[in-house]
């Protein structure tokens, strides 16, 4: 990963249950500047398929994904909007 | 799921009918999850669901007539937070058994830091949710509007569906 793209918000969403893991990515986001990426580590494996899917509904780009084990699941997000 | 189209914003038209603990929880999640997409949020409260917007909720909940609930204990060994524990329906009715009912399962939410109902309720009310008060339930049960949270809105089936009638979305719970 390039130096420009080292997200440099990070966001602990561990411990989280279904809606939160959602809930706090899309409040973080705001936090940034459009164009600025953010990572965050969830241990709910509903992220999977909640995080993509909140990604696309909000027109932000997932830049990865990667399982790290059983219990974390590590995103980063780009702010495009 | 990859129709998302994030150029237009949807609106979600809930209706919340129950005021139990279990039912207390899907207009919530789906509130505060809908309003993290960006998407406009409107939940009509109406007979039992009502109790929902009153300042401190007290939902409760039984495994009578909800006999698919399964009775688990939220402490002991994992073995022992394992068991279905079958409870007869004479159990059931006993005095206070409800409310150990509650307990346990408010006890479970915790253990498994599941957000509280108000906490859900607060994320939809930040997030701009329109939450409407059935008027006529309003009349029948005798609730008083200072019962319930700031920022509420009054209104009767008219009202609800001229909302729902632009909804992409529309669900009864």
């Amino acid at each position: 990963m390039s130096a420009q793209t080292k997200p440099q918000t990070h966001v602990d969403l561990k411990g989280l249950l279904c809606p939160m893991p959602v809930v706090r990515i899309s409040q973080a986001i705001k936090q940034i500047p459009v164009g600025a990426t953010i990572e965050a580590v969830a241990s709910d494996p509903g992220v999977v398929a909640d995080i993509p899917a909140w990604a696309r509904s909000t027109g932000h780009e997932l830049v990865t994904m990667e399982k790290l084990s059983d219990k974390e699941f590590r995103f980063v997000v780009k702010r495009l909007k | 799921m990859s129709r998302s189209d994030p150029s237009k914003s949807k609106r979600l038209a809930m209706i919340a009918s129950q005021g139990t603990l279990d039912w207390a929880y899907p207009p919530f999640i789906l509130g505060s999850t809908a309003v993290a997409m960006g998407w406009e949020v409107g939940i009509y409260f109406t007979f039992y669901g009502l109790t929902l917007l009153k300042r401190k909720i007290a939902a409760a909940v039984t495994p009578l007539g909800n006999p698919a609930m399964p009775m688990k204990m939220p402490f002991g060994p994992a073995g022992f937070q394992d068991i279905v524990w079958p409870i007869p329906t004479a159990v059931m009715s006993v005095p206070g058994f409800g409310a150990l009912a509650t307990t346990l399962m408010k006890k479970t939410f915790k253990n498994k830091n599941v957000a509280t109902v108000e906490e859900l309720r607060d994320i939809c009310v930040a997030g701009g949710a329109r939450l409407i008060a059935c008027e006529m339930t309003i009349d029948v049960f005798g609730f008083k509007r200072e019962d319930f949270i700031d920022g509420v809105e009054f209104g009767g089936a008219a009202a609800f569906l001229e909302y729902a009638g632009d909804a992409d979305i529309s669900l009864f719970t």
